[in-house]
């Protein structure tokens, strides 16, 4: 581990983005294989299920050092990172130790804690601190309590793998994209030429995703060479179908298998080999309208719904592009050609897979006319996507945009969460949020407002459950969950960090369907702030 | 007996047996200053009495006009009904702590000290009293400075890097005490010239005067307009970070030196790219090492409330007290951010 702890100090000691990019790609053109993935799996984000509790930790520490308990609780505070307090308060360890491969530490030694009484790992941890100079202590403890948190997003190691394998950015992402697990085959294959298959597999399509539209909308041009369609309210998904059968994937690249049983199903007389992209929308037969997402939310928890669920919140899947066919990546095809095709594909699988339809745009007036009916037709706004555009990976400003109707809405992660007072005392209800400035989280509005009783209490268990540091009141968690807040204005300021305030946040709903990489940056912020 | 030797008065730390104050904060009749750091040595008391070694230090930051008394390490002088004298406490140059006598009992102000060797300044030396007032700027077992010799070579490391990259490498540190010791460390690997930022021209010029051997320094301000910093060090204090000063120094890899960044998230809040821990006051052990040495009754806590120290002191059975529980009331000196 030696290598990576020497990458992991590097990482931490600069806030250039370069400079991390370059770290990365030659760590990764100099380690093992089987190094190499793991640290590609962690530096993502990626962590294994945790193996020891903090409890389990101090006291590992107090038994190690002979400190009083409270003076470890006082470091911890001061500190505010157990796996760091415990790598600054252990005795100095010889230099001179032989080094445990990271592989070894994430296959064999950190899951082997699962299997041992709790005493016994208590042990364990102090027999491997002995033998790990201190920084490699950090990483251990890091390892096994969560995620590394160096300041590198999955993206930048996508750039790094990119930059290592000289291959195009997209392609490397496509290969990590769903769940990829590490390993030295894996890790190689990243680096492979692309195979004219390469798409063939279980994983998803890196998704394209709208930017939110802020210039005048006469701006865009000739309305002619744009396709408006109303921006639905449900999950973003790609539908996958295979020789063995349909895969649903979410935005946040989770398996949705089993959940929505109908698409599986009208997926099956989909010819082998094609993609889907789209949104799950909860809505009867016969409707006119789709129900509205908290009907869809009663869906998403629920990996077997029952016949009454299935009845009563029926699904489909509303269909906006068409990635692959035949086998045949489509993505740099126009999306007019990609929709014709579409069309064609799914005609006979209505309602379940119905082509999201174009609104009439006669020019830019009637469809601001239009976009006016939003709320009643239960979308959220238009969506508007150039005809000739390919479908890009990621979030790429100019071919798509979201034309969201007021008011202005965010995806935010939580980051902190403190009790709230009266009825709400005892609870943690008071919460900040933050959004991504570079690949940092920082704080950018307050919200007390937008959840049900019931998410409220599942929200405060998790939260006494994964808080990170305690200021007097408030906690720090991980950043972990996404929820989508709505605000009425937003305007620059200089007495908040984030250089924006925002008016009236409230809580639109919990986005489980996202991770937090998927949440929204600062920059669009600071844009819809100053425009 | 101890409110007559030490008591805490709004104006700083009093004795009123020797009626004087040690580092009063404000205008007093007669002072001892421990040291020329800013939080402890203020101008307009109308006496001071200091450690010959840092003399010139405080006539240089008291001003032309003070009425300065020097005394010789250990050299005994009367205040009032006291006996005084003043003793390294390997702080930074020149600096005391304060041994105070009356009637049979003493008492030792330790000032700012630390117990790792530093080429600038006389050793700590460990003074048998009664009583003995600490500071506790890191009170805490996180932190345990690793060798001086370890941090030179990150030290060095860094600026190999930053040669590499053709960046100039910014250490910001504080510009008395800290930037000279950095300096004469350096001097025993290396010879190069640092370049320095003007608050710490004249102090630097102050020690060289002492005799302490540093390497060559020059101004950044002497330097033409333009100059390519790239592998340069430079040297600035703290407050230069992010100011206009910054400009001419493009994309340089920027560190500092401080106990302080032995936290992580100390550094990452700050946002250099480098922490490197180098302190001038006592890690943990240090603190415990001290109070042990001195073989005090009493001790006395100061700088924050020390909390955590006075807890594990009373633990290990010693009698050990926030300075504050003297009585009286004393402003807390310094936020404990400032202390480094």
């Amino acid at each position: 581990m030696r290598r990576f702890a020497v990458l992991f100090e590097a990482l931490d000691r600069t806030s250039s983005t370069t400079a991390k990019r370059d770290a990365m790609a030659a760590y990764f053109a100099d380690a093992p294989a089987e190094d190499a993935a793991w640290a590609v799996y962690v530096l993502g984000g990626g962590k294994l299920k945790r193996t020891a509790t903090s409890t389990e930790l101090r006291l590992a520490l107090a038994l190690e050092t002979g400190y009083a308990d409270w003076l470890i609780d006082d470091s911890y505070q001061h500190v505010g990172d157990l796996a760091e307090t415990i790598a600054l308060m252990l005795p100095a360890s010889p230099d001179d130790i032989e080094d445990t491969p990271l592989h070894v530490w994430m296959e064999a030694r950190l899951p082997s804690l699962n299997k041992l009484e709790s005493a016994e790992r208590v042990a364990l941890l102090r027999e491997w601190w002995r033998a790990l100079p201190p920084g490699q202590v950090f990483l251990v403890n890091k390892l096994l309590t969560g995620s590394l948190r160096v300041g590198v997003s999955q993206r930048l190691v996508v750039q790094a793998l990119a930059q290592w394998a000289n291959l195009p950015t997209d392609l490397i992402a496509h290969r990590l994209s769903g769940s990829w697990s590490p390993g030295a085959t894996a890790f190689r294959e990243l680096a492979g030429p692309e195979r004219a298959d390469e798409h063939a597999g279980e994983r998803p399509y890196p998704f394209f995703l709208a930017s939110p539209l802020e210039q005048e909308i006469d701006s865009l041009g000739d309305v002619g060479d744009w396709l408006a369609e109303w921006k639905w309210d449900g999950i973003r998904a790609q539908l996958m179908r295979r020789a063995d059968g349909a895969l649903l994937w979410s935005r946040g690249e989770e398996r949705l298998d089993g959940r929505f049983p109908e698409i599986e199903q009208a997926a099956q007389g989909l010819p082998d080999g094609c993609v889907v992209d789209g949104e799950i929308l909860a809505w009867k037969l016969d409707e006119e309208h789709p129900l509205p997402f908290a009907a869809l939310q009663k869906r998403i928890g629920k990996l077997k719904p029952g016949p009454k669920l299935l009845a009563d919140t029926p699904v489909r899947l509303m269909a906006y592009d068409l990635l692959e066919l035949d086998g045949q990546d489509l993505r740099e095809r126009p999306l007019a050609d990609r929709r014709t095709l579409l069309a064609r594909l799914i005609e006979d699988r209505r309602p379940t897979l119905m082509l999201s339809p174009a609104v009439p745009s006669s020019g830019w007036d009637a469809l601001t006319a239009i976009r006016a009916e939003s709320r009643e037709r239960r979308t959220e706004g238009l969506m508007l996507k150039r005809l000739d555009s390919p479908y890009r990976v990621g979030r790429k400003r100019g071919d798509w945009w979201k034309w969201k109707i007021d008011p202005y809405t965010v995806d935010a992660v939580l980051l902190y969460a403190q009790p709230g007072h009266g009825r709400r005392s005892g609870l943690f209800t008071d919460y900040t949020f933050g959004v991504w400035d570079g690949d940092v989280l920082v704080p950018v509005a307050k919200a007390y407002s937008g959840l049900d009783d019931g998410e409220i209490g599942q929200l405060d268990r998790w939260i006494r459950a994964h808080t990170i540091e305690r200021f007097g009141p408030v906690r720090s968690v991980e950043p972990t969950h996404v929820f989508e807040l709505a605000f009425e204005a937003i305007q620059a300021s200089g007495r908040h960090k984030a250089g924006v305030a925002v008016r009236f946040p409230r809580i639109l709903r919990w986005r489980t369907d996202l991770a937090i990489r998927d949440a929204d940056k600062l920059d669009d912020l600071r844009r819809l702030a100053s425009g | 007996m101890d409110s007559d030797l030490l008591l805490p008065r709004p104006e700083g730390l009093y004795c009123p047996a020797g009626e004087f104050f040690i580092d009063p904060m404000q205008p007093v009749a007669r002072a001892v200053v421990t040291h020329a750091h800013g939080d402890h040595a203020r101008a307009g008391s109308a006496l001071y009495h200091v450690a010959r070694a840092g003399a010139a230090l405080m006539h240089e930051r008291l001003g032309a006009g003070s009425v300065i008394h020097d005394h010789d390490w250990g050299e005994r002088f009367t205040l009032g009904n006291t006996t005084i004298s003043l003793h390294p406490s390997g702080h930074i140059l020149g600096a005391a702590q304060v041994r105070i006598e009356s009637r049979g009992t003493v008492a030792v102000v330790s000032g700012d000290y630390k117990r790792d060797p530093d080429p600038t300044c006389a050793p700590f030396e460990p003074v048998p009293c009664d009583i003995f007032v600490t500071e506790s700027t890191f009170g805490l077992p996180i932190y345990r400075w690793p060798p001086m010799h370890r941090v030179v070579d990150e030290l060095l490391a860094w600026l190999d890097e930053c040669a590499a990259r053709g960046v100039p490498a910014v250490l910001f540190c504080y510009a008395l005490g800290k930037a000279q010791r950095i300096l004469a460390e350096l001097a025993t690997r290396t010879e190069r010239t640092v370049h320095l930022h003007g608050a710490m021209l004249r102090l630097v010029e102050a020690y060289r005067e002492a005799g302490v051997r540093m390497l060559p320094t020059q101004a950044v301000s002497d330097s033409a307009r333009g100059k390519d910093f790239a592998g340069e060090l430079i040297m600035a204090p703290p407050s230069a970070a992010g100011s206009p000063w910054m400009r001419r120094f493009a994309k340089a890899s920027t560190g500092f030196a401080s106990g302080w960044m032995q936290v992580r998230g100390a550094r990452r809040r700050r946002g250099y790219d480098r922490g490197f821990v180098v302190s001038d006051h006592a890690d943990w052990p240090g603190l415990i090492r001290s109070v042990e040495d001195c073989g005090a009754k009493r001790i006395y806590v100061t700088h924050g409330d020390g909390e955590a120290l006075i807890r594990h002191l009373r633990e290990l059975g010693h009698d050990a007290f926030p300075l504050r529980s003297l009585g009286g009331q004393m402003p807390d000196m310094r936020s404990s951010e400032e202390g480094d």
